[in-house]
């Protein structure tokens, strides 16, 4: 490495070490980042010929899970059968999980770029214990039913909602109803 | 004009570069739910008590983006949307799970992939979140036997508006895209009614 890059690369992190003492940045409009967003899953579509999805790919890292702790079980199941190692739907599978690694990624990215970065429980005023109760039980909900709609937000609401497949549309709408019924039983835990 | 898209159907992309794609995709992905304050559970709960609408802004910006964009590229001939996965709809299962996920989304605070972004940015009760949904995806795999009859049950194929409507692509696309619209005009109004209270990054 030239002296000339090593002195740009030292100019580049103390820029964004000065980042991080600064005030978070704002966010980004919302329509901007949802057009952003939109690009993303058009690109999707037009390179690989499918959309975006964030609970597949956790399916694949389940299965893959049971098959190391219980090899004989998983060959057995018939639900994760499909999602090991070699068979046929294994291609979706990994782009799935490389995709899910990716979202880590960008979303790191984003945060250090912007100073948001930060430890932290959000919705805590409820108590940390209390709060992380309802972190494991709401996420083992939606878990269960991403199942059931063969999708989250990602390969149902965005990818689904984009092809105008009708169960999308019946999933979001229906999202949206049971997280209104429900969100006043968790009301003090976010304002 | 040959049809030259979906890249990876034409030959163009192999499966190989697919996972490079797949790395970059998911990577512009996580940064844009983040740019939008997505990776922040208080504005992610905070749709469901009308004080700031952005997931529903975002969400719907998105998708009709990528909408028109699908549509005009299918018109111009670049794109054979025919080949695009549709996802098989199950009517009453997905319903069920959508009540069921809504729930789940408010009481945990993220949707599967706004827990990744969260946790990539410091948030134990995101990372939790994510345990938490890998638990849940584990049960369901385990009780699949019993429940499978449910969930292939009202099995409708693969199927869109315009193929259950029997209407031009271009009918439903002018319709969504004036909801949105309209959702978008009335989302600003809900806002401003609740004194913009929007959830700024802490």
């Amino acid at each position: 490495m030239t002296t000339a890059a090593i002195t740009e690369v030292d100019q580049a992190t103390t820029r964004i070490a000065v980042q991080q003492r600064r005030a978070p940045a704002p966010y980004m409009n919302p329509y901007l980042a949802g057009v952003g967003l939109g690009l993303v899953l058009l690109t999707a579509f037009i390179t690989m010929g499918h959309g975006l999805g964030a609970s597949g790919g956790v399916v694949s890292i389940v299965g893959a899970g049971v098959q190391t702790v219980a090899p004989g079980h998983a060959a057995n199941s018939e639900f994760f059968r499909p999602y090991l190692g070699t068979t046929p739907g294994g291609t979706l599978g990994t782009w799935l999980v490389l995709e899910l690694a990716g979202i880590f990624i960008g979303g790191f990215v984003s945060a250090l770029l912007a100073g948001r970065l930060k430890r932290g429980i959000t919705g805590r005023q409820i108590g940390a214990s209390p709060r992380l109760l309802t972190a494991v039980a709401g996420g083992a909900v939606m878990g269960f039913a991403t199942r059931l709609a063969r999708g989250c937000t990602s390969g149902q609401g965005l990818t689904g909602g984009a092809l105008l497949n009708v169960g999308s549309w019946a999933f979001m709408l229906a999202l949206f109803a049971g997280a209104y019924l429900v969100a006043g039983l968790v009301r003090r835990q976010w304002t | 004009m040959d049809l030259t898209a979906p890249f990876y159907q034409a030959g163009v992309l192999g499966p190989r570069s697919g996972l490079v794609v797949a790395m970059l995709i998911g990577a512009a992905f996580g940064f844009f739910l983040e740019r939008a304050g997505l990776g922040n559970g208080r504005k992610l709960a905070s749709q469901f008590y009308l004080n700031d609408l952005t997931v529903f802004k975002v969400m719907f910006s998105a998708i009709l983006t990528a909408l028109l964009g699908l549509f005009w590229l299918g018109q111009a001939g670049v794109l054979d949307v025919s080949l695009i996965l549709l996802s098989p709809t199950y009517l009453v299962p997905q319903v069920i799970g959508g009540l069921l996920f809504g729930a789940g989304f408010v009481i945990g605070g993220y949707c599967p992939g706004t827990s990744c972004v969260a946790a990539a940015t410091g948030k134990l009760d995101a990372l939790v979140v994510f345990a938490g949904m890998m638990a849940g995806i584990l049960l369901y795999g385990e009780i699949y036997p019993a429940i499978r009859p449910f969930a292939e049950s009202t099995s409708m194929g693969r199927i869109s508006f315009p193929a259950l409507l029997s209407v031009r692509p271009g009918i439903v696309v002018g319709i969504v895209t004036l909801l949105a619209l309209g959702g978008f005009a009335l989302a600003g109004r809900i806002e401003k009614s609740r004194g913009n209270r929007l959830v700024q990054p802490e």
